[in-house]
């Protein structure tokens, strides 16, 4: 196996996707720290949700797609739905990251406090417990249909968790903003910064798709590598 | 197999396993001494000068049940890795639902019988007086233990078959734990400072409808944790 050939051909082209999302994203970031005014009350702290919410946002689409793709592959057995869970959990857990890190630095000077028990920090930080379990899991499961079993397992159930978090935090007690974008009377945001969310939002999708695409070529090259060996 | 069939298999595997553990007694009191070791530390983990015994109780009382009855959980599937016994589970023709429910039951007896023992030995120590909330604060244990147990079983077969187990069992397992543990501690709280049970309604709404969702939610998806 050492000396013959790989059994596929890794692919170093660039990937258009991958292309389109890096100039997306320094195209919306370029335009909401240079040109997009700073908030009246919180000052440049509130730059730092351009990050914050739309990472969130694909944190969440991630974990949704991943429990989606699971519960898919347990009708389907297909392994390209498992490569996805695979590949959509762990970019979901970076971006989960990066919203339990930009939180608080925005949640220092505009709540005084870095961290604070509130219903949605809660869940995130639970969700990135769960998350980071799944790829533990993973990790520590031989055999490639035991794994997607096993996954596709513990991400529908994580999806089932989400509510019973939500909810037993929200009784304990809630401090977050509550939407200023998506709710009935409208967004109460000028135009120019509502401009600049949406171009955050669909820069860092741009993102997570190539993100994934990625990984995913990464997973498949490893799954066609392992089979060759095997003969 | 029909429903009541499922049942009486159900009850045979748990008293196969509950004969077992009956046997060697080598999980439960090593699940005892570690609650009751738990119990003992937490106390001198504060000042209790600032910080009254009554105050401390319920996050003692709850912080001990989960951590011991992740011991009680793990033995589960382990009695089954000699000898292939797990192989010839999956072989007899009883339904994979009637496994998970009989290893369930088995486990929910284990966790029980460790709160039986640790409930007391906390209004001991603590200095509680548990007489009147006694009943309110029996269902609040039954109904949470329950919902740790469903739970607790699916991830111990699917720790049981991997490389980590006894690592992965907590880091699967706990974040499923916390809207159990946190309505729990906080009705018991409620309990223990003698306030009525309808004041805690709202945490015990939580806890039944979790005990629903994930008992029906894990018998259902636990055959496809097993290989063909």
């Amino acid at each position: 196996m050492t000396d013959s050939p790989s059994p596929t051909t890794p692919s170093r082209r660039l990937d258009p996707v991958a292309l389109l999302a890096a100039l997306a994203v320094v195209g919306a970031y370029a335009r909401a720290i240079w040109f997009t005014p700073p908030e009246r009350i919180q000052g440049y702290a509130q730059k730092i949700l351009y990050v914050h919410a739309p990472a969130a946002w694909v944190a969440f689409l991630a974990f949704g797609l991943t429990a989606l793709a699971g519960a898919g592959w347990l009708f389907l057995k297909d392994e390209r739905l498992d490569r996805f869970a695979e590949s959509s959990a762990e970019v979901g857990v970076v971006f989960t990251t990066a919203v339990l890190v930009t939180g608080p630095l925005w949640g220092r000077p505009i709540w005084g406090t870095w961290w604070t028990w509130d219903a949605r920090l809660t869940l995130t930080l639970f969700l990135w417990f769960v998350y980071v379990g799944y790829l533990v899991l993973r990790g520590a499961v031989t055999g490639r249909e035991s794994r997607a079993r096993a996954s596709a397992v513990l991400g529908i159930l994580g999806a089932l968790l989400i509510p019973f978090i939500h909810l037993s935090v929200y009784l304990f007690r809630t401090l977050h903003p509550m939407p200023v974008v998506a709710r009935p009377e409208g967004p109460s945001m000028p135009p120019v910064m509502l401009t600049t969310f949406f171009l955050c939002f669909f820069a860092f999708t741009l993102l997570y798709v190539a993100l994934v695409r990625a990984r995913v070529a990464y997973a498949a090259e490893r799954d066609a590598l392992e089979d060759a060996a095997q003969g | 197999m029909s429903a009541p069939g499922v049942v009486a298999t159900a009850l045979r595997i748990a008293r196969k396993d509950l004969a077992i553990e009956f046997r060697t007694r080598s999980a439960f009191l090593s699940a005892l001494v570690l609650s009751l070791l738990a119990i003992v530390i937490f106390y001198f983990a504060w000042d209790p000068t600032a910080v009254g015994p009554a105050v401390l109780a319920p996050g003692v009382l709850w912080v001990t049940f989960t951590f011991s009855g992740l011991l009680g959980l793990h033995r589960s599937f382990g009695v089954e890795a000699e000898d292939g016994a797990m192989d010839a589970l999956l072989i007899a023709p009883v339904p994979r639902e009637a496994i998970f429910l009989g290893k369930a039951l088995a486990n929910l007896a284990f966790v029980l019988g460790v709160q039986a023992v640790s409930l007391p030995a906390v209004a001991l120590f603590y200095n509680l007086p548990i007489g009147s909330a006694v009943v309110p604060l029996a269902a609040v244990l039954v109904l949470a233990a329950i919902g740790l147990v469903a739970i607790g079983t699916l991830f111990a077969g699917i720790a049981a078959n991997t490389r980590l187990a006894e690592l992965l069992l907590p880091v699967l397992a706990l974040p499923f734990f916390v809207p159990v543990v946190m309505p729990a501690a906080q009705a018991t709280a409620g309990l223990l400072a003698g306030r009525p049970l309808a004041e805690a309604m709202d945490w015990v709404r939580i806890l039944i409808a979790f005990d629903l969702v994930f008992c029906w939610a894990c018998m259902v998806v636990f055959p496809h944790t097993l290989d063909d």
